[in-house]
């Protein structure tokens, strides 16, 4: 069980535009809100409403600062969620047969009834996808809502994981990265889509794309200024407080 | 990475117990009668020990033995399957040394091998994962195999053997924490690659996901044995290898002599592998700025 399958038939899985995300957290929410009611162990919170507050999220945004050499600093909303790698390490580590890559869509899954909450899993990703709840024990992590996109009792358009539905800025999209020809293959390669920690050789679906080049002001692209007199009450305020 | 008692008591204790089983498997020191039960006891105490304190470290034991069955992928299954033939297989050879006066070598020899397999598997938990640089190397099993080897040559009386077996594994270890610093930035991951920003410039965290705390930050973002490092890298240094040889060497080869030094050397194991877990930096440590 715990081998990974030799090829995929779809690698299906998220594009992420880090040029339009605004950080507004709503996939944080709605993956939540969904992930917590449908599939396996629901999503525990300890402490919910006191001085300190913990829960098991399967998707988390970050917020970072990005600093060129020359000119300004530039901040870019960073939602991160498993990225249902080829070579997925979390799945070859682990000793029931509970972590599973599928081979007929590549999605990376646990089934809750093997699992032991060993947490070897979490350990060996390398980027913090998979979650122990503390209340159920057992691992979690995105299952790209398999429980929605092939789901025919809700409409069509629903049938995207949680998080690429609610996203409001449109910077989440779903579909097969394996097929060349898919809207996101298209759009990963318009962009120069990236792979996170490609060193850490797992070969991630998920697909980053960095945020455009900024529009930069040249020098002399400035109009001068047109005036330098107040005028009007600004000049009227300006001789009575000289007077004062 | 956050030391949990469970697996530092773990690692020391099968680590101990395989190694002292295997002396005993090989026939080093060859013992019948009473001797081989209080040395059979301790070994099987010591294995036994480590292996039900690792299911302490498991969220949800009930499927614990499910473990079993992954061996032909997973290194932790590997530890679990060979760990327990390890305890089987020695078993006949030490029935017939503590109760018959005689031995089974073939299975001694058997399952001395299995109880450095149960070692190595335990060691390859660790040194396979490319996320903890520190322990993707291959000085991890090697460090693994020579505790055992030295701990279970200084349980079984060996003076000579452990001696040495001390002093080689006291100047791995040193050599093992001078070079491992630099393990992490030469698996070349950074809060750049991480994000996949390098190419716009230099990334620093500017808000964190989340204003509490979560299973990534207490498992894996552990950061309050760095502090002491240095002090504890002498304190366990001092009772696991400096102690142990002193007493050997220069006192006579006495019961109470080898039981002071082998409590020193435990005491001095359990030190180093607690830095071994607290000092060991995951990469995912990057995505919070740490």
């Amino acid at each position: 069980m715990t081998a990974l399958p030799k090829t995929c038939q779809k690698k299906l899985g998220l594009v992420i535009d880090l040029d339009t995300c605004v950080g507004c957290h709503a996939c944080v929410v709605n993956c939540k809100e969904w992930n917590t009611s449908n599939y396996g162990a629901p999503l525990s919170d300890t402490d919910a409403y006191g001085a300190n507050p913990v829960g098991t999220f399967l998707n988390r945004v970050h917020s970072y600062e990005v600093t060129p050499a020359e000119g300004p600093a530039q901040t870019v909303h960073f939602p991160k969620s498993c990225l249902h790698c080829e070579d997925a390490p979390c799945v070859s580590v682990c000793p029931t047969g509970a972590s599973y890559k599928r081979s007929e869509d590549g999605i990376v899954l646990v089934n809750e009834d093997d699992c032991m909450g060993c947490g070897l899993c979490a350990w060996a990703c390398p980027y913090g996808a998979r979650e122990l709840d503390a209340l159920a024990g057992v691992m979690k992590k995105c299952t790209l809502c398999v429980d929605r996109i092939y789901n025919e009792n809700i409409p069509e358009e629903d049938r995207v994981p949680a998080c690429v539905r609610t996203c409001p800025a449109g910077a989440r999209h779903f579909g097969d990265l394996g097929d060349p020809e898919s809207d996101v293959s298209k759009l990963v390669a318009a962009r120069g889509g990236v792979d996170l920690m490609p060193e850490m050789e797992t070969r991630p679906v998920n697909k980053y794309l960095p945020p455009r080049k900024k529009d930069e002001l040249t020098k002399g692209e400035a109009l001068a200024p047109k005036s330098t007199e107040p005028k009007g009450f600004l000049a009227w305020l300006d001789k009575a407080l000289e007077a004062l | 990475m956050y030391p949990a008692p469970s697996v530092i008591y773990f690692t020391t204790l099968t680590g101990l117990g395989f190694g002292l089983l295997a002396w005993l498997g090989f026939g080093y020191p060859d013992v019948i009668g009473k001797t081989a039960f209080f040395l059979y006891l301790l070994g099987y105490g010591f294995a036994v020990g480590g292996l039900f304190a690792s299911t302490y470290h498991l969220a949800n034991p009930k499927n614990a033995r499910k473990a079993f069955s992954q061996w032909r992928t997973s290194w932790l299954s590997r530890e679990a399957v060979l760990s327990v033939a390890a305890l089987v297989i020695v078993a006949p050879h030490a029935f017939a040394q503590v109760f018959l006066g005689g031995s089974v070598p073939a299975l001694g020899w058997l399952g001395a091998v299995a109880c450095i397999g149960a070692v190595f598997t335990t060691s390859m938990i660790y040194a396979q994962l490319k996320t903890v640089p520190s322990w993707a190397t291959p000085a991890t099993p090697l460090l693994f195999l020579g505790y055992a080897a030295a701990g279970g040559a200084l349980f079984s009386g060996q003076v000579v053997m452990a001696a040495i077996l001390l002093v080689f594994v006291g100047i791995a270890q040193l050599g093992s924490w001078q070079l491992g610093g630099e393990l992490f930035a030469e698996a070349g991951a950074s809060l750049e690659t991480a994000t996949g920003l390098q190419g716009l410039g230099s990334v620093r965290q500017l808000e964190p996901p989340h204003s509490g705390t979560n299973y990534l930050l207490k498992e894996m973002v552990f950061q309050v044995g760095r502090k002491h490092a240095e002090k504890l890298r002498w304190i366990g240094g001092g009772l696991a290898f400096i102690l142990p040889v002193v007493l050997l060497l220069l006192l006579p080869p006495h019961f109470l002599t080898l039981a002071i030094a082998a409590g020193s050397h435990v005491a001095g194991v359990l030190a180093i592998r607690w830095l071994f877990f607290a000092e060991a930096k995951h990469v995912v440590s990057l995505y919070y700025g740490k």
